[in-house]
């Protein structure tokens, strides 16, 4: 990297140290992203483990309190450690060349909230070997079932969640100050790329949040190690408030995990339509109106703890209004493509795919949020099928496109089209195939969360099954094509893309170490 | 150019300081939702939580003999209770406004001091609100030796504003194993 460019500026440190010490956003944006695909693969092999074991009824490789551990770590690993930390990693790598930054406001805090979640993760996944086994109470920990009956890994799975929040109220204070503060000169709010904007809105989103979800596993502990009785019944607390905070946080994590990837979406779209984005200020509006409403739905998760009546109707009309911002987006995504040029390569391909199926995903939502139906959905696969084809086609898609549509800026190489299309395929078939027939086992009433289940659901999980490892294993194709890119391949220019607008495509590719030191003028 | 960053550097210490503001905010607020949400319960009466202890007035004693109100018991032990637990009398009709009296019999059949605490529960939960108890002894943990048995009163009256479309009510009480929480407290003496 000593070119003549990079001499008077410092470029990468050489040696490890590089990594523990760098303060750098691109470093520290690989880093997360890295950190995260491993979190995915780790996550992955816990969801395989699941689908061999429900591939036939009956109990064939694990018992079922190990089942039980399954689907708590996969669920854990996967929103803590895959999709949040990997939409961390593009704003760090793309905020602050989307915006005309030199780097991130805070660059060492930065570092830090990076460098904890390693330790936060491998205490976590270090329950696996203790004597207890891991956390078996599902990855949304109700009380008591996380209190008075929980094994003793639970402490750690506390103290992991607290460092997974530190780190992640960390990294948005920094995602905050940098897009306030660090904005080139002309970079007016209504000026910034929707990547930008929905990751400020997400950010906001996380301080307002996290701490709620620290304050109730601390009560936990509380509860567990120094006799209070939160949610204890027989001290006088309430298992019922446990669902009420940990929804709280629980209902903005989830849009907490969307929000950045309709970012990424309004971005891709755009540049394959040759087009500019329809309806930018109302894509803001909405993503605004949709922060704002997952405060006052949490309660629908909840349609059958014995709310009155007044509660089931206002947070089912409440969630239903979520559909009129959302629908705005996905009708402005569709007419983004209508009559542009568009060309189908894989970030394209990835992003049509996360329309089309996240819609299939909200309205499953729409129809849970129904109070009178949700009593005969609730806690069955037809919720598992929702909330996965919200986001694996939703949120993992959305990444997955990220890293296509981005590679050639981050490496300078070009990623092989071919293999990155069979990815897709394999991806977009797989997933189907693994989520789909799971709301029709959820409508004939098969329950989540159970290693064993009756004869008549055997069919449509075999198919489950099937293609679970279809989709688990072409993961590794990716993993293959991104090395394959990262070691060389057709040289990426500038532009990278014949459509693409935004500050990130005028650096040279691979970008540079330092960008805009001096901050380009905005037209 | 210095005195741009400079500027930059401020505004940059004050956001963090707001949002840091906001997010120990926040951390007090998860905690706030404990006592708010007991709150809202008592005022709704949500979950079936019963009030506390209640005086019976000559005021509440207008009784409408007109009304019949069945009121049925039910208890169950939570999980490793070991008591045998239940009420005397299954239901018995009253008038609102009425004092009355009901059983309840716990025995402690294990070879050790066990200190059991009951939980009340009414439902259905828009009637929580009209079930008052001047006497109860879910109020207190009860303390039973090794094979010893106890009859415990409740007193309660139905309110005379329960409404009108609500003809039957259960008083349910969950009896938990509170032994753990009391162990190394000195000197239980039983009620």
């Amino acid at each position: 990297m000593a070119t003549g460019h990079d001499a008077h500026h410092h470029g990468p440190a050489s040696g490890i140290t590089r990594w523990f010490y760098t303060t750098n956003h691109k470093d520290i944006g690989s880093m997360y992203l890295w950190f995260s695909f491993a979190m995915f693969l780790l996550g992955g092999m816990f969801a395989l483990v699941i689908r061999a074991e429900l591939f036939q009824p009956g109990l064939q490789f694990v018992d079922p309190n190990f089942f039980n551990q399954m689907t708590t770590m996969h669920g854990l690993v996967m929103v803590f450690g895959a999709v949040m930390p990997a939409f961390v990693g593009l704003a760090n790598w793309m905020v602050p060349m989307m915006i005309g930054a030199p780097d991130m406001a805070l660059p060492r805090m930065n570092n830090w909230s990076f460098w904890i979640l390693p330790f936060a993760f491998t205490m976590l996944a270090s329950t696996l070997f203790m004597d207890s086994g891991a956390p078996n109470f599902g990855w949304t920990f109700y009380a008591p079932l996380s209190t008075t009956f929980a094994p003793d890994s639970v402490t750690y799975f506390i103290f992991a969640v607290h460092i997974m929040g530190a780190s992640s109220i960390m990294g948005s204070i920094n995602i905050v100050a940098t897009i306030q503060n660090l904005r080139a000169p002309g970079m007016t709010y209504m000026k910034m790329p929707l990547f930008v904007w929905t990751w400020l809105i997400t950010a906001y989103l996380l301080i307002a949040v996290m701490p709620v979800l620290a304050g109730v596993v601390t009560m936990m502990l509380f509860d567990i190690h120094f006799g209070t009785s939160f949610f204890s019944a027989a001290g006088g607390g309430d298992p019922v408030l446990f669902q009420h905070v940990f929804w709280f946080f629980g209902h903005p994590e989830v849009y907490i995990m969307i929000l950045p990837a309709f970012g990424i979406v309004s971005e891709i779209i755009p540049t394959f339509s040759r087009k500019r984005l329809f309806g930018y200020d109302s894509m803001v509006y909405a993503t605004s109106s949709i922060a704002f409403l997952s405060f006052i739905v949490w309660a629908h998760h909840m349609f059958t703890t014995g709310m009155p009546l007044a509660g089931e109707l206002f947070f089912m009309y409440a969630t239903m209004l979520i559909a009129v911002p959302t629908g705005v987006k996905v009708f402005n995504w569709i007419t983004t493509m209508f009559k542009g040029s568009i060309s189908f390569e894989t970030p394209m391909l990835f992003a049509i795919a996360f329309v089309v199926l996240f819609t299939c995903g909200g309205f499953t939502g729409l129809m849970l949020a129904i109070a009178p139906a949700d009593f005969q959905y609730h806690d069955t696969y037809f919720v598992v099928a929702h909330f996965h084809y919200v986001l694996v086609p939703g949120a993992i898609f959305s990444i997955m496109a990220a890293a296509y549509y981005w590679l050639p800026k981050w490496t300078g190489n070009m990623y092989d089209e071919n293999l990155g299309k069979l990815h897709f395929w394999l991806s977009f078939v797989g997933i189907n195939v693994l989520f789909f027939p799971q709301h029709f086992l959820g409508l004939a009433g098969m329950p989540r969360r159970i290693p064993d289940y009756a004869l008549q659901f055997a069919d449509f999980n075999m198919v489950s099954s099937v293609g679970a490892f279809i989709f688990g294993f072409s993961q590794l194709l990716f993993l293959f094509i991104v090395v394959k890119t990262v070691m060389g391949g057709k040289k990426a220019t500038a532009e990278v893309w014949e459509g693409a607008e935004g500050l990130e495509w005028t650096v040279p590719s691979p970008a540079p170490y330092h960008t805009f030191s001096t901050p380009p003028a905005i037209k | 150019m210095t005195n741009k960053l400079q500027q930059h550097t401020t505004s940059t210490g004050k956001l963090v300081a707001k949002l840091a503001v906001t997010v120990v905010g926040m951390f007090g607020f998860g905690f706030a939702m404990v006592p708010l949400y007991n709150v809202f319960c008592e005022i709704t009466g949500l979950n079936g939580k019963t009030g506390g202890q209640v005086e019976y007035t000559a005021t509440t004693a207008d009784i409408d003999k007109e009304r019949t109100v069945t009121v049925q018991f039910t208890a169950m032990n939570n999980a490793d209770m070991s008591w045998e637990f239940h009420p005397m009398q299954n239901q018995i009709d009253v008038h609102p406004g009425e004092l009355n009296e009901v059983k309840f019999f716990a025995h402690n059949p294990t070879a050790t001091l066990v200190i059991g605490q009951a939980v009340p529960s009414v439902s259905p939960s828009v009637g929580a609100d009209f079930l008052h108890k001047t006497e109860c002894f879910c109020f207190t943990q009860q303390v039973l030796e090794a094979g010893e048995s106890i009859e415990m009163p409740v007193r309660f009256f139905v309110d005379k504003a329960l409404p009108t479309g609500v003809h039957k009510l259960t008083l349910s009480y969950t009896l938990f194993d509170v032994t753990q929480n009391f162990a190394g407290a000195p000197q239980l003496t039983a009620k």
